[in-house]
């Protein structure tokens, strides 16, 4: 039983539920009235200009970013003030940052089994033989007992993805995951999230990678200045969009690329 | 000038001087590890969310930060006693040092913890780890890391302090090299020799640091 093999296909049971969720920061509104529905083993696209909002949302979600009004859940638990719900979800969802964040004083393997050790009292060797099958799948087993700046970005990218997984969490949320590489190594991350999306996992990727957002989305969404624009099947989406905002950003977007 | 060397009494102190150097490492070490304990502790009070407990950080490094270390070793040794603590002249100096290290080093670690980036943090708790788990695992090490050089150099100064502590008559060499002198009036051999002494602790240590570094803060960054 791997971690990958949790993600239930396809249901409608929501498995994340945002309603109403506004967030400032001061006096700026950052999020309005989001509500959003996710299944298991859906794969969202979230995209907009810079500043429109998508990794605050998706940050809400695991509350790494408080909200002021509106509700979330995730696998039926409310997100609260509670502190034990907070980290009962985050069990649940796994995060992979746009600068990978690894931490740089673990080896790849250390990376992978300390959450595991630590939040989930996994055993040393199980932690370290689901974090060996992991990195196998994410095809980088090799650089297991190396440390993180040894590795290039593509690589520190996929060890990420892995120590996420690691936790085996039931959602994954990536945050622009791709922006901070080098463009030939853009290929390798996305190649190891759309195998992650044909294995049933449920996720939600912030990403201007339109051709990914092509292959493996069921339903893209484009956020503008905090709220939710449009959201579309991407056949739909990208060749018919309703609503001029979204338009202007395809055009520039598919433009430039 | 007509001064005849005469080391005899350097040379018959001898014993009592490589001991007393042994004094002094004790309250270095001591001292070190009540500042590490102090500093690691005051960082994590000096972000706690109780407001009076972050002031009293400050307040103290700010008190042992600005005033001298003699006044801080008197006080304790003189004043505590007053308060119905009654300490040995060297458990006091070890407390004095620690404090006084425990102030500079919580303003180091300190400087060393806001060098870690925030995604740091943001990946452990992502990962289902509590904030003392964050810090004490992921945030820690590269911390201290980043501030290793300045920290040692604050720890040899520690080491060289020892020296305030002959003021209480606390076991150490300066107050063992007085005692030789006062009986010798050799005050050039015997200070001479001590000045030497120092100098070989200080590279002692420093080489002990040196190997700390290289076993637990090697790991490659870019």
């Amino acid at each position: 039983m791997t971690s990958l093999e949790h993600a239930s296909p396809a249901t409608e049971t929501p498995m994340i539920v945002m309603e109403h969720v506004d967030k400032w920061y001061g006096e700026f509104k950052a999020l309005t009235d989001i509500n959003l529905a996710v299944r298991a083993g859906e794969k969202i696209v979230l995209c907009g200009p810079s500043g429109s909002g998508k990794s605050t949302l998706i940050r809400c979600i695991n509350h790494l970013e408080i909200y002021q009004k509106g509700a979330i859940r995730v696998e039926g638990i409310t997100l609260g003030s509670d502190p034990g719900t907070i980290d009962a979800v985050r069990r649940e969802v796994g995060m992979v940052f746009q600068n990978f964040n690894l931490f740089p004083h673990l080896t790849v393997l250390e990376n992978c089994t300390l959450a595991p050790m630590r939040s989930l009292r996994m055993s040393k060797a199980k932690a370290e033989a689901t974090a060996r099958r992991l990195l196998d799948r994410v095809k980088i087993l090799e650089q297991a007992e190396k440390y993180p700046a040894q590795l290039s970005g593509g690589q520190q990218q996929r060890v990420a993805i892995a120590r996420a997984l690691c936790m085996g969490p039931k959602v994954m949320l990536f945050d622009e995951p791709t922006s901070a590489l080098d463009p030939e190594m853009v290929k390798e991350v996305l190649d190891t999230m759309v195998a992650l999306a044909e294995e049933g996992m449920t996720m939600i990727c912030v990403t201007h990678e339109m051709g990914f957002a092509r292959q493996v989305a069921d339903r893209v969404i484009f956020m503008a200045s905090g709220e939710i624009v449009e959201e579309a099947p991407p056949e739909v989406f990208f060749s018919n969009p309703s609503h001029e905002r979204t338009k202007k950003f395809l055009g520039e977007i598919l433009h430039r690329h | 000038m007509n001064y005849t060397l005469d080391f005899t009494p350097v040379i018959n102190g001898l014993p009592s001087l490589l001991a007393a150097c042994l004094g002094t490492l004790g309250l270095a070490v001591g001292g070190m590890v009540l500042a590490i304990i102090i500093g690691i502790g005051g960082v994590i009070l000096r972000d706690s969310p109780i407001r009076p407990v972050r002031w009293l950080v400050k307040a103290f490094v700010e008190l042992i930060r600005n005033t001298p270390f003699l006044v801080q070793i008197f006080f304790i040794y003189f004043a505590l006693p007053l308060a119905g603590l009654r300490l040995d002249p060297t458990p006091t100096a070890i407390i004095a040092l620690g404090i006084n290290g425990g102030a500079y080093a919580i303003e180091i670690i300190r400087g060393g913890v806001q060098s870690i980036s925030k995604g740091q943090v943001e990946a452990g708790l992502a990962l289902g780890l509590h904030k003392s788990q964050v810090f004490r695992l992921i945030v820690l090490k590269p911390a201290l890391r980043a501030i290793y050089p300045s920290l040692t150099s604050q720890f040899i100064l520690l080491t060289l302090t020892t020296s305030v502590a002959s003021a209480i008559a606390a076991y150490e060499l300066t107050s063992v090299a007085q005692r030789i002198e006062s009986d010798s009036f050799r005050s050039f051999e015997v200070y001479g020799a001590v000045t030497l002494f120092y100098l070989v602790m200080s590279w002692l240590l420093m080489s002990i640091f040196g190997l700390i570094q290289s076993r637990y803060f090697s790991y490659p960054v870019k």
